[in-house]
């Protein structure tokens, strides 16, 4: 039966399509900052993953121990938020554009990091990475012990992730970020310095975002120029998913970020699926994604409107 | 307290769309001075007010603050000074944030946003005692989100920030105009009692002459992005909509008193 098969090999799938889910959540919850507290549609993202990935590789390709060679993954993001932030803030580029910009030339600076090659492996020779999609199997073969199962460790690193957000997007500086999302002339009025927040936030974003990406890297034992193509429409179905399937339940800023990690999740389980069940070509799958997250986001307007059409029928047989 | 000498500004300069919106203004402000101001449609009286709180640079002129000079300043940097409440209730609140949220964001203008917590324990307690005085109800909803609220309480809500740090000058662009009559007119007594009681220099722009001669103890009319008239005082006590408008004809030098000036 070609079918059980194929669901087997689902079944046998699933640990690593939450893995990555889980991987791709982290760069979903910095894409969060600058979407949803921001609103701010950053294509930075899809550089930037990449370039986490290749600071990563080549940090610990030079020897450089793994904690290390993340922070610098995140500094180097943060440096790509800010000349997003300074191309929208200081030259008044739209965001999107200014976006675009150091998208298309973070290019060129994740081919140099990596030597001018399109990939580069993580040669952890001397130093262990924190996440490798081996150890799947090592664990559940028992050659290693169970707390370097991946999705312990990504989990992990997203919670804590999810605790320092919450903590800072409570501070007077994070709720002023919030504000500057969510009313630039009321933040203005009150004070607040809405450039340097953009700026911030961008920065913030992308440092998780290439945070993601060197995790990534890792967990695929490799960097790959392509690896950040496409980022953000995962990032965006990620925080749909999440709003749509959670967000009745989950009102709580915390929760919300709980919600997009989660979100990813399902993203990549249903890739999955698709993949295996339905034995449909890797390639198809931009497509695909594309298409789903035009749909998703189609959906929520919809239903205002019908929302709308709902209450302006009822004034009218009241009236 | 508030001092504008020789400002101008002119937008879309050197286009068919060229408008000189402010034409060497002059205006001081005494100290506690509550000063109404009407004007038609185009007078300049919202630009003058965006001009002091620095939405956008004077083309000349300089702006003064409690004796310091704004003119450079940006925007967010004079708000140190400055409370404001515009005409759309949408403006003055970030609707998705509650409305203790947005009080401690006001709470906190012109001071640094460090990493300290965003509210206290104390501030709750001090933000319910000053939504009691406005009578709304809200002091039960703190943890709604504004956007949930009305748009008079939001005004209200509005004007309480704009003066929980007392400021030294308090702007009011058609504050009410959005609102129906009585909801206007609460906000109104809300805005008078607030100004009087913390004795607040005070611009309120007013589409309603009768508002603009009730309230106040100084009326100024804007035509042509100047000033034309400026009554203050035992003549403004005794100021009727009429000898408004015949001060009007005299200062505009024309007789025919535009139906936009008494209509808007």
């Amino acid at each position: 039966m070609d079918f059980l098969d194929n669901l087997n090999g689902f079944v046998n799938a699933l640990p690593g399509a939450v893995a990555e889910g889980l991987i791709w959540g982290i760069m979903a919850i910095g894409l969060f900052i600058t979407y949803k507290l921001l609103e701010i549609s950053d294509l930075t993202v899809d550089g930037s993953f990449c370039t986490g990935g290749a600071v990563c590789a080549a940090m610990m390709t030079a020897g450089f121990n793994v904690w290390f060679a993340m922070l610098m993954a995140f500094l180097s993001g943060m440096a790509a938020g800010w000349v997003t932030g300074f191309l929208h803030t200081k030259c008044k580029i739209p965001a999107i554009l200014a976006s675009i910009l150091t998208q298309l030339g973070l290019w060129t600076v994740n081919m140099a990091v990596m030597g001018m090659r399109s990939t580069m492996a993580i040669l952890a020779v001397n130093n262990d990475v924190m996440v490798a999609m081996v150890f799947l199997e090592e664990v559940a073969l028992g050659m290693k012990p169970f707390f370097y199962h991946p999705i312990l460790t990504v989990g992990l690193f997203s919670a804590v992730i999810i605790g320092l957000l919450y903590w800072f997007f409570g501070t007077e500086r994070g709720a002023s970020i919030r504000a500057t999302g969510a009313n630039v002339h009321m933040a203005r009025a009150q004070g607040i310095n809405t450039d340097f927040n953009k700026v911030l936030g961008l920065m913030l974003a992308n440092g998780l975002v290439a945070l993601s990406g060197s995790l990534l890297a890792q967990y695929k034992g490799s960097a790959e120029i392509n690896m950040g193509r496409g980022a953000i429409v995962i990032g965006l179905a990620a925080i749909i998913i999440g709003e749509v399937t959670f967000g009745k339940l989950f009102k709580n800023f915390a929760l919300r970020l709980v919600a997009v990690s989660l979100g990813a999740i399902i993203y990549y389980i249903v890739i999955q699926m698709v993949i295996s069940l339905i034995d449909v070509d890797a390639q198809y799958m931009k497509l695909f994604s594309a298409a789903v997250v035009a749909v998703f986001l189609t959906v929520p307007n919809l239903q205002k409107g019908k929302a709308r059409h709902k209450k302006e029928r009822k004034e009218v047989q009241n009236a | 307290m508030l001092e504008l000498s020789h400002v101008w500004k002119t937008f879309n300069a050197g286009t068919v769309n060229e408008k000189v919106a402010l034409q060497n203004l002059n205006l001081k402000l005494e100290p506690g001075d509550f000063v109404t101001v009407i004007g038609g449609n185009g007078a300049g009286k919202s630009t003058m007010l965006n001009a002091v709180a620095g939405v956008f640079p004077v083309d000349e002129g300089s702006i003064l603050i409690d004796g310091q000079d704004v003119s450079a300043l940006p925007e967010y940097k004079r708000a140190k000074l400055i409370g404001r409440v515009f005409q759309d209730p949408m403006m003055g609140t970030a609707a998705t944030m509650q409305i203790e949220e947005n009080l401690a964001l006001a709470a906190r203008r012109g001071k640094p946003r460090t990493l300290r917590s965003g509210i206290t324990a104390a501030e709750r307690a001090e933000y319910r005692e000053k939504l009691k005085i406005l009578d709304l109800g809200l002091e039960d909803r703190m943890t709604s989100k504004v956007g949930l609220l009305s748009g008079g309480q939001r005004q209200a809500l509005t004007l309480l920030m704009a003066t929980l740090q007392q400021p030294k000058l308090l702007l009011l662009d058609e504050h009410t105009a959005a609102l129906d009559p009585k909801t206007a007119a609460k906000v109104l007594e809300a805005t008078k009692k607030i100004v009087e009681s913390s004795n607040l220099t005070t611009l309120m722009i007013t589409h309603n002459m009768r508002d603009a001669i009730a309230y106040g103890n100084r009326l100024i009319m804007m035509y042509d992005g100047h000033v034309v008239v400026d009554v203050r005082g035992e003549e403004k006590k005794a100021l009727t909509v009429e000898r408004l408008l015949d001060l009007f004809s005299q200062a505009s030098g024309s007789d025919e008193v535009s139906d936009k000036l008494i209509l808007s």
